[in-house]
């Protein structure tokens, strides 16, 4: 239990620090500390994401750095994805799952080394359009 | 709409949000800003992964209290991180983390 609370506290402090998203920490806790089985640390996880990305959208929401309409979009239009993805999760074993997060877990660590590498002064690779102007500095949030 | 699906199979086989998916491909095809590629991206894991975590409710895999034990201190978390954020050299931690990421990695592929 205290292991649980620990490993969601590392993962949100992280995520508000770093801007990664908490599940990328939250699966392998799961399976090196508490002893889940792949299958079932993915599951934990992606609904101990939900509360950390509702509190999260509400606050840059209040920032007006939401497009909604692309938001709920997006989200509506994962629903076939994620059932799909669920379902080839749970078609492959634990072990080749967990051997496919660790090569997950690498490119997120190179994405974020070569992110902060390029300083967070740079402007955005592409230029935005009307309508969706990067109201903030390029510092990410 | 191939970004939506493309997150959501990503969420869906991997357990995590998919913002590193959403967020790149946000700028590069819509050419979003970082700031609304992230609060848009988060927005729309708010959906992914509830429909996700719903479609591994149905196989049976979720540990509902395990979930809540790690979601609830996690939103603490995140209000502590995002405060810490404006103090501390950001850059130096990220690298460190990431250091953790690969040695993670390889503890996981180990095991």
């Amino acid at each position: 239990m205290i292991g649980a609370i620990a490993i969601g506290l590392a993962g949100g402090i992280v995520a508000g620090l770093l801007g990664v998203g908490g599940g990328v920490l939250f699966v392998p806790g799961l399976v090196l500390f508490l002893g889940l089985g792949q299958h079932q640390a993915e599951a934990t996880s992606l609904l101990a994401i939900v509360p950390v990305a509702v509190v999260g959208t509400f606050r840059q929401d209040r920032y007006g750095n939401v497009v909604r309409p692309d938001a709920l979009l997006l989200g509506l239009l994962s629903v076939a994805g994620a059932a799909g993805g669920v379902a080839l999760a749970n078609a492959l074993s634990g072990a080749f799952l967990r051997d496919a997060f660790a090569a997950l877990m690498v490119i997120v660590a190179a994405q974020l080394v070569h992110r902060t590498l390029r300083g967070p002064g740079s402007p955005p690779p592409a230029g935005p359009p009307a309508g969706r102007v990067d109201r903030g500095g390029a510092k990410k949030a | 709409m191939a970004i939506g699906t493309l997150a959501g199979l990503f969420s869906g086989l991997f357990g995590v949000g998919g913002g590193s998916v959403i967020v790149p491909l946000l700028i590069l095809w819509l050419g979003y800003g970082e700031r609304a590629a992230t609060a848009t991206s988060l927005a729309a894991i708010v959906f992914i992964a509830g429909f996700a975590a719903a479609a591994q409710g149905l196989y049976g895999n979720v540990r509902l209290l395990d979930a809540v034990l790690i979601g609830v201190p996690a939103v603490a978390g995140v209000l502590i991180g995002t405060r810490l954020q404006q103090r501390l050299h950001a850059r130096a931690i990220a690298l460190l983390f990431a250091a953790v990421l690969v040695a993670s990695a390889v503890e996981l592929v180990l095991r």
